[in-house]
């Protein structure tokens, strides 16, 4: 029961951090500030996933948790890369 | 059996010949040349004991609904052409090795001359009319490739297109033709069509029929007008114009024609169609050869000539017209293949062919030229040569034949008429070449060529005179059983070289003696020619016609179609919109009914940033990288959707996805030109508005129409029979491995072929290096930083064991061959992006091709693997296993499948991303520094 409790208030807490993580990336300023905002997004995400694996009692969560931290690391690592040299495979 | 050997032996040889070719020239030669001769010699040895009437036959159905089968037959008329057609492809696989130069490795000549030589023999030996369409048309793509043998040479690929596109529309108006055909008589056998001449001589669409056909035949023979795309040709190399253009494949029209006479001859229209263009194209040719100074300008129109005395012997309608045009066609292939090959060893020995330049050879290569003027005596018909006997023969027919009435003068004086003319220009091509004085200002000093490029020149020769002196003897038999294939029946004809002093034989002297003089008259001649002839010409006309109508389609084109992409999706989007929203209008309740589910905090949310990203994209267009990453966010938002709406395969699939497209765009961005934003007019501001609103709406209400409806999916056999028919559980994978595997396997082949092409059109290519970065930004100076680098290395064996994992359990639960391929390629591309392509290349192989390759052809014989057992194409089989340790296992063939699509998954990205991130490195000023070792 305190476990239902909690995972519903973590969902909303993860949800307002996304939320927030939205606003930093429309409002920038700066192009780092948006790869950081997209990498925290993704790694909120992947909170959410665990959460919903644990709420909907299911690993196809955890599965797709696990590819998306390793996608969005991949993903940031492109992105900062362009900003550093402008060609990302040199 | 043997008749599909005698096919397939080129076929093979055509194959082998560009392996054969790396072994070396004389190797390619040798394969290309037993192919052909053991194809000659299966011939001889199987058909020669067949008597004049038994001919072998031997069938298949293939496509039974169209009536195409695979039916082949070997009667006497077949047998002629097959053996000159392999006889000859000997020749002159032996003379193009001593002909073409050294640096040609010969593996794509000669398999292109196979390939030829294999639609050849198809046609004469088809026993279904779609059946030698097919090889007919194979007949003019071939010549297509041969005559742009070398295709740096504009003058070739004119050639080369010239007679695609006349050879071609011939083939079209042949294909109409011979569907009429097969319609009048019922089926397209052959042998059923050959035994329903009269029901096809009084059906009503006999004339459209015979016209369609006959200009099928016509544009493939060069007869006049259609006749000039044949001296474009010479443009080829001349051992091909000594095969196709003078020996073989133009003769395929006369083979039609006498193949189908029994059909369609012996009308008025016959007589007077095929008549009147053979004997137009037999007079103009041989006039028009006089007056050309190319060496194989001369031959070509000659063999024009030679073609329309053919086609009018056939025209006749009569027994022994017919017999006498297949005589000539032996005849004429004899001394033209070698009168050709004797102008190619002139051509190369004194590096010109114009005949106001090359004079007096004699004096250099007196053997050479031997051979060529008895060979030029035999095409002017001199007694004692097998010129001489088909043109008497010809003569002969001309004087006793009795259609014209009050004009029966016409026909022989015509052919007197052009029998001088053509002994006029075998004159010529003798004494321009050989004497008339000193060779002028030749690129070459002509000497006498090796011995052995001579060898099929001799032979020909040799056949001219020995058939010449001794016809009985020698062809004979094999002409009588020609006749048998087209007439049935061998009338009564005589070959002897004596008639006694006749109608035949006086206008043989004329033209003899006409011909001497005409040439010695030749300078006025040419005068006249060049004052009062007209100017225009058919080729002319062609020209025109084909620059009208490309004209035509470009200002039809260029009318709404102005190359803007946006104006293309906007008409795309506007009519799917449109298309999609009709229904609606009709008063259809969208709301089918079922309850709507509750909406919770968490789906809010995501929905939200889903909005807000998609419409930032829009706003920050301008900022790409910015757009981009609120095109990953639009990516991320959706992958969450499909993991919450229970479609985990989809979740995954569009996750690998997204981080693929998110590095090719970067890599591309970059080379983007910058520069300042385009004003967009408020009008088209509101049309984009519009469509992409409405379009947007539209989809929604139809997809919640569609959810709020019960109905019965396709989802429920599937999910039924994945486990039974598939032996996998994760029904996604099944389907596309198994019941949709065909469309999977051509995926992965396109795959493949989309590969090879951005390595192709990648290689060589080097794009400038931006100077400034982001927001004129200088570029870090470190090009690799460590960090980066130390987080990327541990991950590669982390990813490649969950790209493992997915790929092994995909057939159960969510995963197979394509995520895990894209996410082992990924990982594999973040070492090329952390460490450079210097320190990643050093330690992996590269060699994707293998890879893309072995993946497509692993799939494909999983797929093969399954007739083996006599199943269809890629059905599945399962094997259960007791493994210990691991418990029960199931191995489904569908598994080696998969892997064959990881395989070319994986060689796929990694290819096209570390070629686009080659584009600019090479360029760089300073080369790549290495990230420092790590221990």
């Amino acid at each position: 029961m305190i476990l239902q409790t909690s995972i519903v208030i973590a969902f909303a807490m993860m949800s307002l951090a996304m939320l927030l993580n939205l606003w930093r990336l429309v409002r920038g300023p700066d192009t780092p500030d948006r790869i950081l905002a997209l990498d925290t997004l993704f790694i909120n995400t992947i909170a959410l996933l665990v959460l919903g694996g644990i709420h909907f009692d299911s690993n196809v969560y955890f599965e797709a948790a696990l590819v998306l931290a390793m996608m969005g690391f991949i993903g940031t690592a492109a992105f900062c890369k362009y900003l550093l040299r402008g060609d990302i495979i040199e | 059996m043997f008749l599909v050997w005698i096919i397939l032996l080129p076929l093979l040889g055509a194959a082998l010949s560009p392996l054969a070719a790396q072994r070396g020239r004389g190797v390619a030669a040798w394969s290309a040349g037993s192919a052909s001769g053991l194809a000659l010699a299966l011939t001889l040895w199987q058909a020669l004991p067949l008597t004049a009437d038994s001919e072998a036959h031997i069938s298949w159905s293939w496509i039974p609904q169209l009536g195409l089968n695979l039916s082949l037959r070997l009667d006497g008329l077949a047998l002629l052409f097959v053996i000159l057609v392999l006889a000859i492809g000997l020749l002159v696989i032996l003379y193009a090795h001593y002909y073409l130069p050294k640096s040609d490795r010969l593996g794509r000549f000669y398999a292109l001359l196979l390939l030829f030589q294999t639609a050849m023999l198809g046609i004469v030996l088809s026993d279904n009319l779609l059946l030698l369409l097919l090889f007919w048309e194979l007949t003019s793509l071939s010549s297509f490739l041969l005559i742009a043998y070398h295709p740096h040479s504009s003058e070739a690929r004119k050639g080369a297109r010239t007679s695609l596109i006349v050879t071609a529309a011939g083939g079209l108006a042949l294909m109409a033709g011979l569907l009429l055909l097969g319609h009048i008589a019922g089926s397209f056998e052959l042998s059923t069509v050959l035994a329903s001449g009269d029901r096809v001589r009084e059906h009503e669409l006999y004339f459209p029929t015979l016209l369609l056909i006959l200009l099928g035949a016509f544009t493939k023979s060069a007869q006049f007008p259609l006749h000039f795309w044949l001296p474009k040709a010479m443009a080829a190399p001349t051992p091909v114009s000594a095969y196709l253009h003078s020996a073989t494949m133009v003769k395929a029209g006369v083979f039609l024609l006498a193949r189908l006479f029994p059909v369609l001859a012996e009308t008025e229209a016959w007589f007077y169609l095929v008549g009147g263009v053979g004997l137009t194209t037999l007079l103009f040719g041989a006039y028009t050869a006089l007056f050309k100074h190319d060496l194989k300008g001369l031959l070509a129109y000659s063999t024009i000539s030679h073609l329309g005395l053919i086609t009018l012997l056939f025209g006749l309608g009569t027994p022994l017209g017919a017999v006498a045009g297949l005589f000539h066609v032996v005849n004429h292939a004899i001394f033209k293949a070698s009168l050709f090959m004797a102008a190619g060893i002139i051509d190369h020995e004194t590096g010109t062919r114009d005949m106001r330049r090359i004079n007096g050879l004699w004096k250099y290569m007196p053997y050479t030229a031997t051979l060529a003027m008895v060979a030029a005596a035999a095409m002017a018909g001199v007694p004692l040569l097998n010129g001489f006997l088909s043109k008497e023969m010809f003569f002969a027919e001309t004087v006793h034949h009795e259609w014209l009435g009050a004009l029966d003068w016409l026909l022989p004086t015509a052919a007197t008429l052009a029998g001088v003319f053509s002994v006029a220009y075998s004159v010529r091509f003798i004494h321009d070449v050989f004497f008339n004085g000193e060779p002028i200002n030749l690129p070459r000093s002509p000497r006498e060529p090796g011995h052995r490029i001579r060898i099929p020149v001799e032979v020909l020769v040799a056949l001219c005179i020995v058939v010449g002196v001794m016809p009985g003897q020698t062809v004979r038999g094999l002409l009588d059983a020609a006749v048998t294939g087209v007439l049935g029946e061998v009338p009564y004809y005589s070959l002897a070289l004596w008639h006694g002093f006749s109608l035949p034989m006086l206008m043989s002297l004329v033209a003899l003696t006409g011909g001497v003089v005409v040439y010695v008259l030749r300078y006025q001649l040419f005068k006249l020619h060049d004052r009062w002839l007209p100017r225009v010409s058919s080729e002319d006309l062609f020209y025109r016609f084909s620059r009208g109508i490309l004209r035509l389609a470009r200002r039809f084109m260029q009318s709404f179609d102005n190359r803007s992409l946006q104006r293309y999706l906007a008409w795309l989007i506007a009519v799917a919109a449109i298309t999609a929203a009709a229904p609606l209008t009709n008063g259809v309740i969208l709301h089918g009914g079922a309850d709507l589910m509750p909406i919770d905090g968490v789906s809010l949310a995501a929905a939200l940033i889903l909005a807000v990203a998609a419409i930032a994209t829009v706003r920050m267009r301008h900022q790409r990288i910015t757009a981009l990453i609120m095109t990953s966010l639009v990516g991320l938002i959706v992958t969450l959707t499909f993991v919450h709406f229970s479609a985990p395969d989809l979740a995954l699939t569009q996750l690998s996805v997204e981080v693929v497209t998110t590095i090719l765009l970067l890599l591309v961005l970059y080379f983007l030109p910058g520069g300042e934003r385009l004003e967009i007019s408020p009008l088209r501001r509101v049309r984009d508005l519009l469509l992409a609103g409405s379009s947007g709406l539209v989809v929604a209400l139809l997809a919640f129409g569609v959810m709020t409806r019960s109905h019965t999916p396709i989802s429920e056999f599937f999910l039924e029979n994945a486990k039974p028919l598939g032996g996998g559980s994760n029904v996604v994978n099944v389907i596309l491995v198994d019941f949709r595997g065909f469309d999977t396997l051509g995926e992965i082949t396109v795959l493949a072929i989309a590969a090879a092409g951005i390595f192709m059109l990648l290689r060589g290519l080097h794009l400038p290096l931006p100077e400034h970065g982001f927001g004129r930004r200088q570029w870090a100076v470190d090009v690799h930083p460590l960090i980066m680098a130390a987080v990327s290395r541990p991950l590669l064996p982390l990813a490649l064991l969950v790209s493992l994992f997915l790929l092994l359990r995909g057939h159960n639960a969510p995963g197979g061959g394509f995520i895990a391929g894209l996410v082992a390629g990924t990982a594999l591309i973040l070492q090329h992006l952390a460490s450079g392509l210097q320190w990643t290349q050093q330690r992996m192989k590269r060699r994707y091709f293998t890879l893309i390759g072995g993946g497509v052809l692993l799939a494909s014989a999983t797929g093969l693997a399954s007739l083996l057992f006599g199943r269809p194409f890629l059905t599945s089989a399962v094997l259960h296993l007791e493994l210990p340790l691991i418990g029960e296992v199931e191995l489904a063939s569908a598994m080696a499948f998969d892997i064959g699509v990881f395989l070319t998954v994986v060689g796929t990205v990694i290819l096209i991303l570390e070629n686009l991130g080659r584009l600019s490195t090479q360029q760089s000023a300073q080369p790549p520094t290495e990230p420092e070792e790590m221990r």
